[in-house]
């Protein structure tokens, strides 16, 4: 890492937890439903929609309203593509998604994943990308914040019966929350250079014609190939570019805002229309990582003890600092092979440097690395570069970040309830070193929460590993391999991992838009959210419900450097025990070999 | 207290609340950001066009591609069926070690030789490398002056006058931190074809 990157990562957490203290507060003042004269709007819509404001439930109905609400979500969501040539707003007359295609979207978008197995730009008309898309991106991210304040609130009440309303948290997470933060944000961004408008793609002249050999097809448009099944081509040329259009920015907000990360087009964030800037650059990092983080202190407020949020805060950053300066160093250093061609790979007044294949000059290697940290850090997921051209420890700081289980701030609401999850185990394992019951802010920590703490945090890491092996040991996984070697295993549990980790982002070379991909990828994503959503609720009631105990002498503080050490620590031998061979596997053999011809 | 879901109705506030906040989030919202981005800012909304004589040639944003010695080269684009596709948005994919990497740099390397054998600067690694989008706009200030002499010998314009278009044209950190050195590709070319009008 040079000075450049240590003064823009630094400058970069400066400004997000700056921002993270009053939104923080705003979030735990409008969650309680203080918000002055919009009250009386949201009583009318409550009134439309059958709702008794007032009427709290225990957890069990709470975690069911969820997932209702999360499938009329999949059936709308899945509709739409399915019906996309016949409804309005598709001026390229987009053909209707494949059934398989269409049902991974959907599970995809609601489980704020965003996992893409398709292109934007050739696939999704604009009435999709709407009123499809951009509404799951607030949706699924309203749900993360309902379940973590739902949770919160189970830690600080007291002998308490309920946990809260879900369609009151679900509205008021939309209303004051995401939606005027996503509208102040897409103006930036359309200020920086996104794509806002209906219209149709826009074809122009080029100032060069340009020649490259075309796929040859036949008559049903299915390439062809020679006796030995090579593709065939022909050479053709091209006068003109195609430029996407479509209304970007207004989902380009909330894409990064709800840690959602699918992106309008294919290349995501790498996209010019969707990331024009440094700038624009650096307004979605922090828009990623901005609620996660205010969420911190949020709860902090709630539970009537700012420092709880800040210790957990302070356990996110530290882990953060660490895998974003590994990822940074080590794209930095760059590819010996390219070096061994003649390429000039030296950071200088005049060029970034690095490895900078699927990287664009304008971010270059800092805002490229610090992205990618970023975003997987968060269960973002948006890529403003591409991940599988990353060196193998560089690409391997966001497979670890995931693999924790996206509790490094992690997503909106998903990584502060994780994050809890984990403080419980910490006062747990704590607790049975100096032998007395454990309790985390006056809770007695007992067998109930134990167990679906447990079930919580091993949820996701079973899917990956299960997944990931029947991925490797079926043809159909195999076949869509992009890169040989370690590398190809690497892709595979890559996607596994971010699909069950409800990030998102993927080394893209793997061909997932097959049936087998598809499906696999769409049962990871469903149960790695709703296999953790359903037991974080059970906690929350059976939390809400107990007694408060008296801190004592005997009572492990959880807000000084003591807890935060212990539960970095927590995080990282759970992650570390369930990964670690596969990771050998994978980046570690891969790195080895990249450099052993050096 | 409310325990068991029979009690209190699921369905019907999720039907609702749900096509709600679909028509807030999925119709009003974006329209509302398309009507108010297209009077604040109705360039950028619309994809930044540059004219050139009256004439769209193009988006300031979207690199386009260019092979002839006579401009300036953008990164390698791994674009289908056409290099800088702009309605096909895509990177190589290609890992460090995957042998199609090395092949691509070479023949990127080749070309620049032979297009100017004499040039003894070091090639910087954006230039023979893809970018993430396939649609780079952009390449570094390092592999925009590598190019500077073979333009300017196969223009016919002094080295100098083209080393100063360049110059203009640098865009530097903003703030010092934000971003990398780097040129416009097409801006930098349609200069050049002013040069020549």
């Amino acid at each position: 890492m040079n000075t450049n990157h240590w003064l823009l990562l630094a400058a970069f957490l400066a400004l997000l937890l700056t921002a993270a203290q009053p939104l923080g507060l705003y979030i735990a003042r409008v969650m309680e439903g203080r918000v002055g004269a919009a009250a009386r709007v949201e009583n009318l819509l409550y009134r439309l929609c059958g709702v008794r404001p007032d009427a709290e439930t225990g957890w069990f109905a709470y975690a069911l309203g969820l997932i209702v609400f999360n499938g009329l979500g999949l059936l709308a969501l899945y509709g739409l593509q399915r019906l996309q040539l016949w409804l309005p707003l598709n001026p390229q007359g987009l053909g209707n998604v494949a059934p398989d295609s269409a049902f991974n979207t959907a599970v995809s978008f609601v489980t704020n994943t965003n996992w893409q197995g398709y292109a934007g730009e050739s696939t999704m008309a604009y009435l999709v990308q709407m009123l499809g898309l951009t509404v799951q991106n607030f949706l699924s991210a309203a749900t993360g914040i309902a379940v973590v304040i739902a949770l919160v609130r189970g830690l600080a009440r007291h002998s308490a019966q309920t946990i809260g309303n879900v369609w009151v948290d679900l509205t008021r997470a939309t209303l004051y929350v995401l939606l005027p933060l996503a509208f102040l944000l897409s103006l930036a961004f359309v200020g920086q250079g996104v794509l806002q408008n209906l219209t149709p793609y826009r074809t122009v002249a080029t100032l060069e014609v340009a020649h490259y050999d075309a796929p040859r097809v036949d008559a049903a448009g299915q390439p062809l190939t020679d006796a030995a099944g090579k593709a065939l081509s022909e050479p053709a040329e091209s006068a003109t570019q195609t430029l996407a259009m479509g209304p970007v920015a207004s989902q380009e907000a909330i894409k990064l805002l709800g840690t959602n990360g699918g992106g309008f087009f294919n290349a995501n964030s790498a996209h010019p229309f969707e990331n024009p800037t440094a700038l624009s650059n650096l307004l979605q990092m922090l828009a990623i990582l901005l609620i996660p983080a205010a969420l911190c202190v949020s709860f902090g407020r709630m539970v009537g003890d700012a420092r709880q949020g800040w210790a957990i805060l302070a356990a996110m950053t530290l882990i953060f600092v660490a895998c974003a300066a590994g990822a940074m160093s080590f794209e930095q250093q760059g590819n010996p092979l390219l070096g061994a061609l003649g390429a000039d790979p030296q950071f200088s007044a005049a060029q970034s440097g690095g490895n900078m294949e699927g990287k664009e000059t304008r971010f270059g290697i800092a805002g490229s690395a610090l992205f990618a940290a970023v975003t997987t850090a968060a269960s973002c997921g948006a890529v403003n570069a591409m991940h599988d051209s990353f060196t193998p420890l560089g690409g391997m700081m966001p497979l670890i970040l995931m693999q924790l289980g996206e509790v490094v701030f992690g997503g909106v609401g998903t990584g502060l309830y994780g994050m809890l999850v984990f403080a419980i185990l910490t006062v747990f394992i704590a607790g049975l070193m100096i032998g007395r019951t454990p309790e985390y802010l006056g809770k007695k920590i007992e067998i109930h929460e134990m167990k679906m703490s447990s079930l919580a945090i091993l949820v996701t890491p079973v899917i990956v590993l299960a997944g990931t092996a029947i991925a490797v040991m079926s043809d159909a996984g195999r076949a869509g391999i992009a890169n040989p070697g370690a590398h190809g295993f690497s892709e595979i549990l890559y996607a596994l991992t971010s699909a069950a980790n409800n990030n998102g982002s993927a080394f893209a070379g793997l061909s997932a838009n097959t049936p087998f991909y598809n499906v696999l990828l769409a049962v990871a994503m469903w149960f790695g959210r709703f296999g953790v959503i359903v037991p974080v609720l059970a906690i929350a009631g059976s939390l809400a419900a107990k007694k408060r105990v008296a801190a004592t002498s005997g009572t492990l503080p959880t807000h000084g450097p003591l807890f935060v050490a212990l539960l970095i620590g927590t995080v990282l031998l759970v992650g570390l025990l369930n990964y670690v061979p596969a990771l050998a596997l994978g980046p570690v053999v891969e790195h080895l070999v990249l450099w052993a011809g050096r | 207290m409310n325990l068991r879901p029979g009690r209190s109705p699921i369905l019907r506030p999720a039907i609702s609340v749900f096509v709600l906040l679909a028509a807030l989030t999925g119709i009003v919202y974006p329209l509302a950001v398309t009507g108010v981005a297209q009077v604040l800012f109705p360039t950028q909304a619309n994809g930044s066009l540059l004219s050139q004589d009256g004439k769209i040639v193009g988006s300031e944003l979207i690199g386009q591609n260019f092979s002839d010695p006579k401009n300036f080269w953008g990164r390698l684009s791994a674009t289908a069926p056409m290099p800088y596709n702009a309605a096909a948005s895509s990177g190589s994919n290609f890992g460090p070690l995957n042998p199609a990497l090395t092949e691509a740099a070479k023949v990127r390397l080749d070309r620049l030789k032979a297009a100017d054998p004499e040039n003894a600067l070091p090639v910087p690694v954006d230039l023979v490398t893809a970018s993430a989008s396939g649609l780079d706009p952009h390449i570094s200030a390092a592999a925009a002056y590598y190019q500077a002499a073979r333009v300017a010998r196969l223009r016919g314009v002094p080295l100098a006058h083209v080393e100063a278009l360049i110059a203009q044209r640098v865009e530097t950190p903003l703030w010092g931190v934000l971003g990398e050195p780097r040129v416009n590709v097409l801006k930098l070319n349609l200069a050049l074809a002013r040069l020549d009008a």
